[in-house]
């Protein structure tokens, strides 16, 4: 009886380790904001590692998710008996307010987030942290820094991207595999179309951009040990950056979308 | 308390403690280091050697005590603080710990092109001028992964250098080379003690690096300084516990955990 009640309790007293260590270190990132003008190389250079060499596979599940969106919308559309003329508005409203930013921000994650943790891990176990510190370099402003930056402009770039090729992936499978003509599904979707939602959406994908970058970095610092404490913290952080974007993606649904 | 501690030393440790977890690493440790002198830290691995060494740059904070660089206590400053204190250091770590995204010269200079106080020109001539010191000027174009053991710790030696520190660190600085290479980096060490003028302090377990190196040897034994004597004052103590570690004999009151 006692084991787990203690085994809670010490997951209890990690999380919030964990919560606070992240605060501290969101603290420290603003706070290093203010030289961000000596990192500006540094930031372009993760607006391409982290922004640009995403944009093969944000096309690739993007095209994807327009597809099967405009898919299942059709059969649903059968189901029930409404018209195929709404198909526009479906995959539209889907896509911009939460298939875009929810399933690329998971992808980013994936692929960025587990990235940094990695770099960043394997710099901290090797000591290349220590050696920033001791040439009077803040691993905050040189490494921290940039990789949040970068996140939380790029995600939501990637995901207006993500918007425009998955309505094309829409309006693909509709003309040529519901039979719905691409006046028709873009009417649907002009008719839809919402600055507010695609506002909302950009806004979810920036504070996803931020979860991703801080916790990408929170866990690499955080490592220890060798390859292997750089694999646990990598998954770690995949797992909690994923988990936190759909926490959050909640929370913003209640608070942009209210019923 | 050990008699190695003085409050007029240029690095010194006072009543320092570290524990992590529940293992006491660092237990009231002082230490004092005259400006100049050429310590060695000696000890087995886990003893908190290299603990010890990261105290005086404060990459590692202590949970109580003092570190004390040239009068001035380090023990809770600011990192912006620490910036000036830390340019008075140049290390070396046990791994090298070069940069593996940049080549030879970009990890030389890297220091220098932070510190924003030289143009890109001087920050050249600069690194030449160590990695000369090195010998290894042909290397500067190369990515640190084309490196052997001995070359990666001489471009460290040469980053730790090239802001003219006026302390060095060393930790382990022949760990994981062989004789031969190790003698070479024992040498440099000396030369560069030498010609720079600093006051160094290395952590090793290698005996004949450590004779070769040191003005003083300080051996560390479960958190706490055991001995600290010239290197003659070590081969000629009774301490059985120096003389078991000295002479590599598995038999002793060391006992290996």
């Amino acid at each position: 009886m006692v084991r787990p009640i203690r085994s809670l309790g010490r997951q209890g007293i990690t999380l919030v380790n964990a919560f606070g260590g992240m605060a501290i270190l969101l603290a420290q990132f603003v706070y290093s904001l203010r030289k961000i003008h000596r990192s500006l190389p540094l930031i372009i250079e993760q607006f391409y590692q982290l922004g640009v060499r995403s944009l093969p596979l944000i096309l690739v599940i993007s095209i994807f998710v327009g597809a099967v969106s405009a898919w299942q919308a059709a059969y649903q559309f059968k189901f029930i008996g409404a018209p195929l003329r709404f198909l526009g508005q479906a995959v539209g409203k889907a896509t911009v307010i939460e298939l875009a930013p929810v399933l690329s921000a998971l992808v980013y994650a994936g692929r960025v987030g587990a990235g940094i943790t990695a770099e960043l891990g394997t710099m901290k176990v090797t000591e290349q942290i220590d050696a920033l510190e001791s040439l009077g370099i803040s691993p905050v402003r040189y490494l921290v820094m940039p990789r949040i930056v970068a996140c939380l402009i790029m995600v939501p770039l990637l995901v207006t991207f993500a918007n425009f090729v998955a309505i094309m992936g829409g309006l693909v499978v509709s003309v040529m595999g519901v039979n719905v003509s691409s006046e028709t599904f873009l009417f649907g979707f002009r008719d839809s179309f919402k600055l507010t939602d695609f506002l909302a959406g950009l806004t979810k994908a920036g504070v996803f951009g931020l979860l991703i970058g801080l916790v990408g970095c929170y866990e690499g610092f955080r490592t220890t040990g060798g390859a292997e404490g750089v694999g646990m913290s990598t998954t770690t952080s995949v797992v909690t950056s994923s988990v936190l974007i759909l926490v959050f993606n909640f929370v913003f649904a209640m608070i942009l979308f209210r019923l | 308390m050990n008699d190695t501690s003085t409050h007029s030393g240029f690095l010194v440790a006072e009543q320092v403690c570290k524990q992590f977890g529940s293992q006491v690493v660092l237990d009231h440790i002082d230490l004092s280091i005259d400006k100049g002198e050429a310590v060695v830290i000696i000890g087995q691995s886990g003893t908190g050697k290299s603990v010890l060494l990261k105290h005086f740059m404060r990459l590692i904070k202590p949970d109580s005590g003092r570190i004390l660089i040239d009068g001035q206590d380090i023990a809770d400053l600011s990192f912006d603080d620490l910036v000036p204190v830390r340019r008075r250091f140049g290390m070396l770590f046990q791994s090298a710990a070069l940069f593996d995204s940049m080549a030879v010269g970009e990890n030389v200079g890297l220091g220098l092109k932070e510190a924003g106080e030289m143009s890109r020109d001087e920050i050249h001539d600069a690194v030449i001028e160590k990695l000369e010191m090195v010998g290894l000027t042909d290397a500067i174009e190369k990515m640190p992964s084309e490196l052997s053991g001995g070359m990666r710790k001489r471009v460290g030696l040469a980053r730790a250098i090239a802001g003219n520190p006026e302390i060095l660190l060393y930790d382990e600085p022949t760990t994981g080379l062989d004789p031969i290479t190790a003698d070479v980096i024992n040498d440099l060490i000396v030369d560069l003690n030498e010609k720079l003028h600093v006051t160094s302090v290395a952590v090793t377990h290698d005996m004949t690096s450590a004779f070769k190196i040191a003005d003083r040897i300080v051996m560390l034994y479960r958190g706490k300084v055991e001995f600290a004597g010239t290197p003659d004052e070590i081969r000629s103590c009774d301490n059985e516990v120096v003389q078991q570690f000295v002479s590599g004999q598995a038999d002793g009151p060391i006992q290996v955990r």
